[in-house]
């Protein structure tokens, strides 16, 4: 199920929250009204961890974790990744890494099996990425973007792809993360999806400002109609690839 | 990626996928807005702004429009591209904004005084998508006279300058001359009106300046000495504006072509002892005299003219026709300021005398290389001639020869060529003539000197010179003229008429310039 919320008024909800299939992170507000939509969502489910990065609110484009990790920048305090340490579940790996490209959300796309990643990332990163995460990682551009965190947003069961992209990308892509790919937008004609929204299996939360149309892409393409969370398992990836819509 | 490819290196083809519009869900290819046409123009106006009214004054007299503060533009004809570009300009678009890429009329009744513009723009909506939109205007035309037209509304005489132009003879040759001279030159384009007086003519202008360009042109053609005055009509104390009409008096000197001229006796000195009898034989802004017996010849300009004013002995109104009995060349040609002469004993006798006594006249004369016995001249007759002048009597001793040739004449074969239309015309100036105070004798008196004129100009070609002839059209070459017999008549030939103005004007252009030739 997609939910509209708002961060303090704004609507780029990918920047202020991260969401995965073990745990989300939710950034610190103003008002409680951001954490308590997430709690009312996942509480029973998931641990919901209110948390800072190196000070900063903007946690979920300096972070990057699927259910097996989490990557932490530089800059992270020691107290935040004890806070982390404690708050997740103990199968999650949190580490944090030296990288010049501190903000690995924008850098890193991932699901539980594939990352997609900055193309100038250090090779070190990229080995630590395939290690703490346990994903196959793949260096890519979408629709001519570097910042693949950013403009593209999957889960397991299907991904958002910037618009602009062209169809043979789509196919690219799409044969990689072995997930069906649609391009579209989120909060009425931005085309930084992941930053617009996060996702995991079974819900999506988006910027208020998006649109019905939107919406019901966003459902269709990551299957949130008819996900539960109790049926989160590993499923067979079908060899052939459909694009929806 | 159009770089790469020009460089030679692999670039695969890259399709365009399709998007949903994030409003209403048409499929369409992505744009940087991600909404389809119609939502973004639902969504966006790029015309708010932009004036949909605007106001243009027109003058219905002389049909300009108003560019405020002051300048009335003419000649902007009815959805024209210089009036669409006149009312683009009245309606002053945010042109760094938005972008004109189309604008037309969309016709409107002329009497319904609205302009009807349609103007494309094009312009940034959100997210840096381009957006193209059609946007109407509506001009309205309001009625005003400018303000040349409402001062002639006002006084339609109203002038502010005028020239007076004066000639104290007791003919017009000089003004029909100077009139084929303005029309040629245009020199009398600016003038409001033009009145025929007896002795000149008075031209006037709307400005100061004009009427002294109308002055300066006539000094250029004729010995002519002027003086100009002004007279305060109205003064505007606070801004010390003062309005004047202006008066120019011009006066062109007495002596015209073919006029006798007894010099006073300081003039013959200076001019090196020109003997006192002189022809003028030539009058631009300079008199050019020749002395008949010695073919030595003087100009004068206006200056000198002016300084010791002298008037003619006899004019050429006092011509008498001669009949040639004998010539006898004395001299060789000679050419003196452009004209031919040679020196000749010549016998003759008055046409009037010749059947009826035996008086004939044993003279010298200059037209020596023109005359052969038998043929018809024109000179003054000075044994008959009663003159009263005060300049003979200053000169002692001078003796006066019988008579003066002064041209050869065609009268006996003009008579077979009396009634014939010319092929060739003249314009004329439009001028206020006085009609009140004509009589019959008048009228016939003009048009005598008219027919006399029109013949100087057929005999003399370098009179020609600065006058457009026109070809006429209503003449047909008669079959009579092939049987002439002997001397033709001199006539104008075909090539110096220039055609009339109705034809194109390269023609006449040209025309022109052969003539110059």
């Amino acid at each position: 199920m997609a939910t509209r919320i708002q961060f303090e008024n704004s609507c780029e909800v990918g920047v202020f929250s991260k969401l995965t299939n073990a745990y989300c992170l939710v950034a610190i507000g103003g008002s409680e009204n951001f954490y308590s939509m997430f709690e009312a969502e996942l509480a029973d489910v998931i641990p919901v961890v209110k948390t800072s990065i190196g000070g900063t609110r903007i946690i979920g484009r300096l972070c990057a974790g699927n259910k097996k990790g989490l990557l932490l920048p530089h800059t992270t305090t020691d107290q935040e990744l004890q806070h982390l340490r404690n708050s997740l579940p103990d199968q999650v790996v949190v580490q944090r890494i030296d990288e010049r490209l501190s903000a690995l959300g924008n850098c890193i796309s991932c699901n539980d099996h594939v990352a997609l990643t900055h193309p100038d990332l250090d090779k070190d990163t990229e080995e630590l990425i395939a290690d703490v995460l346990g994903v196959e990682v793949f260096r890519q551009t979408v629709a001519g973007n570097i910042l693949v965190g950013s403009y593209c947003a999957f889960s397991n069961r299907g991904g958002l792809v910037h618009p602009h992209t062209s169809i043979e990308d789509l196919d690219e892509l799409s044969t990689l993360l072995q997930v069906p790919l649609v391009a579209g937008t989120v909060n009425r004609g931005s085309e930084v999806i992941a930053a617009g929204m996060t996702v995991n299996d079974w819900t999506a939360f988006c910027g208020s400002d998006t649109t019905a149309t939107e919406l019901s892409v966003i459902e269709s393409v990551f299957k949130l109609r008819e996900a539960q969370p109790s049926s989160i398992v590993d499923e067979m990836r079908k060899s052939l690839i459909d694009s929806c819509v | 990626m159009a770089d790469l490819s020009a460089s030679g290196m692999f670039v695969p083809s890259q399709t365009v996928g399709t998007v949903l519009c994030c409003i209403c869900g048409v499929a369409m290819p992505p744009n940087p807005a991600n909404m389809c046409v119609r939502c973004l123009r639902s969504r966006v106006d790029i015309t708010e702004g932009l004036t949909r009214h605007a106001a243009v004054v027109h003058c219905p007299e002389c049909r300009s429009y108003l560019q405020p503060p002051r300048t009335w533009i003419r000649g902007l004809e009815p959805e024209s591209k210089e009036l669409l570009a006149f009312c683009l300009r009245r309606l002053r678009l945010p042109l760094r904004r938005v972008r004109l890429v189309h604008a037309e009329f969309i016709w409107t009744e002329p009497h319904s005084k609205r302009l009807r513009l349609r103007l494309r723009v094009q312009a940034e909506a959100l997210h840096g998508a381009i957006l193209e939109q059609s946007h109407l205007v509506e001009l309205t035309v309001h009625d005003r006279l400018c303000d040349a037209c409402s001062r002639s509304q006002a006084n339609p005489d109203q002038w502010s300058a005028a020239v007076q132009l004066r000639q104290h003879v007791s003919h017009r040759r000089t003004f029909f001359y100077l009139e084929q001279l303005i029309l040629r030159h245009s020199a009398a384009a600016r003038a409001l009106r033009i009145a025929e007086t007896d002795h000149g003519l008075d031209f006037f202008f709307g400005s100061r300046s004009h009427a002294l360009k109308f002055v300066d042109f006539v000094t250029g053609v004729a010995p002519v000495r002027s003086r100009s005055d002004k007279q305060l009509v109205s003064h505007d104390p606070k801004s010390n504006l003062y309005n004047y009409k202006h008066t120019f008096s011009v006066e062109i000197c007495p002596v015209c072509r073919e006029d006798l001229i007894c010099l006073p006796p300081k003039l013959a000195n200076a001019l090196g002892n020109l003997g006192p009898l002189v022809l003028c034989t030539k009058v631009t802004n300079s008199i050019a005299l020749v002395d008949p017996f010695t073919l030595r010849s003087a100009f004068l300009d206006a200056n000198q003219y002016w300084r010791s004013p002298f008037k003619a002995l006899l004019t050429s109104r006092q011509l008498v026709e001669y009949i040639v009995l004998d010539v006898e060349v004395e001299s060789a040609e000679v050419s003196v300021g452009g004209f031919r002469y040679m020196l000749a004993h010549a016998q003759v006798a008055r046409v009037a005398d010749f059947g009826k006594n035996d008086t004939m006249f044993t003279i010298k004369t200059h037209l020596g290389h023109l005359l052969n016995p038998g043929d018809y001249a024109l000179g003054y007759d000075l044994y008959a001639a009663n003159s009263n002048d005060f300049e003979i009597e200053q000169h002692k001793g001078l003796i006066l020869p019988e008579a003066l040739l002064v041209r050869k004449s065609y009268q006996e074969k003009r008579s077979k060529n009396r009634g014939k239309a010319r092929s060739w015309k003249l314009k004329s100036l439009s001028m206020d003539v006085d009609t009140t105070s004509k009589s019959r004798a008048d009228e016939e008196k003009r048009n005598t000197e008219y027919e006399e004129f029109l013949r100087d100009l057929e005999e003399n070609p370098e009179m020609r010179f600065n006058i457009s002839l026109y070809r006429n059209k209503e003449y047909q070459p008669s079959e009579m003229a092939s049987t002439a017999d002997g001397e033709d008549v001199p006539s104008i030939p075909l090539e110096e008429l220039l055609a009339d103005l109705d034809l194109s004007e390269d023609e006449e252009s040209e025309e022109a310039d052969h003539m110059k030739e």
